[in-house]
């Protein structure tokens, strides 16, 4: 996956109102990209369900924490509602998979890997973190681990 | 700006909640009141001799009224009455709005204005969220959560498991 170091690649994502986020998104903001594998599915419900109780302290270090999968927008603001979470969803539904192949987070399987990404103001990628399988769920700990490497 | 990086499970503080024999193996649960798996994990840790400490771990967007529980449960303990509303609170999880925890307050004979005024306080808040903080920072990313002898057990718990933490094998 991507490294630190690495300024962050060209890609475009699809917000949930069909405006598109890319690359100059970043810019002059600190981003928490959160890759999980599926809409719906258990461990990213939970996970969701956690970064959302954490929002407010990532906002405190002045940081974004954004959703990112290759559901269809559609798809992640119904996930996004039934959960009642707050965190912004993008899609990279079409072409499938292209960002996250661009962040070297695309699972063989036709999903992204469960990663995280963070990206400073400058552009460049600050931290990444790959969990060992899509089924573990990375503590709320490490994003903030990150945030002050 | 609070500290939210990576950090173990702190040891018992004087105001944690604590039961169970000082000598027995100390037992620290990540939990809410309206997480089911939690209700069972305490019935199942009720009968065996442990040393338990309970500490919040409430997300709102999962359980909607574990935030609103745990700081009732913190309100009844400031009257002394703390494990009385936890077990309360566990016996009818389908019951957690406002009246049902008054009702729980008038069962335990909780001075009512002073149960509802604490758990609106900004100390009750800043008691959960001390609670919930700490388990953040040890890695605790579901209900129920126990730790013991230095390793966290994220969800159910299996017989097996319960079973080495207090020797019964």
């Amino acid at each position: 996956m991507i490294e630190p170091g690495t300024p962050a690649p060209e890609f475009t994502l699809a917000r949930g109102d069909g405006e598109k986020f890319t690359r100059a998104d970043l810019e002059g903001e600190t981003t928490v990209l959160v890759f999980y594998p599926f809409a719906f599915s258990p461990v990213c419900t939970d996970q969701l369900n956690l970064y959302d109780e954490v929002l407010g302290d990532l906002a405190e270090r002045g940081a974004t924490l954004y959703g990112v999968s290759c559901d269809a927008t559609w798809s992640q603001t119904a996930f996004r509602e039934q959960l009642g979470v707050s965190i912004e969803q993008l899609s990279d539904f079409e072409p499938k998979g292209e960002t996250c192949r661009a962040f070297g987070v695309y699972h063989p399987g036709g999903f992204p890997q469960r990663a995280l990404v963070i990206v400073g103001p400058d552009g460049v990628v600050k931290w990444s973190y790959e969990a060992a399988s899509p089924g573990d769920l990375p503590g709320a700990n490490l994003i903030f681990d990150g945030l002050a490497a | 700006m609070t500290e939210l990086g990576s950090a173990p499970v702190p040891p018992l503080a004087p105001d944690d909640h604590v039961r169970g024999p000082a000598d027995a193996e100390l037992v620290v649960e990540y939990a809410d009141f309206e997480c089911p798996y939690c209700a069972v994990l305490s019935a199942q840790l009720a009968d065996r001799s442990l040393r338990r400490a309970f500490r919040h771990f409430p997300v709102r967007s999962s359980h909607p009224r574990a935030w609103p529980a745990a700081c009732a449960a913190e309100a009844a303990g400031l009257q002394g009455r703390f494990w009385e509303m936890h077990d309360l609170l566990f016996a009818d999880q389908a019951r957690l709005e406002d009246p049902h925890l008054w009702q729980r307050a008038r069962e335990l004979y909780l001075d009512l204005p002073k149960f509802d005024s604490d758990r609106r306080s900004e100390a009750v808040l800043a008691r959960v969220r001390r609670d919930f903080e700490s388990g953040i920072r040890a890695g605790v990313v579901t209900t129920p959560t126990v730790w013991a002898g230095g390793v966290l057990y994220p969800g159910r718990v299996d017989q097996a498991t319960l079973d080495g933490l207090t020797g019964e094998r």
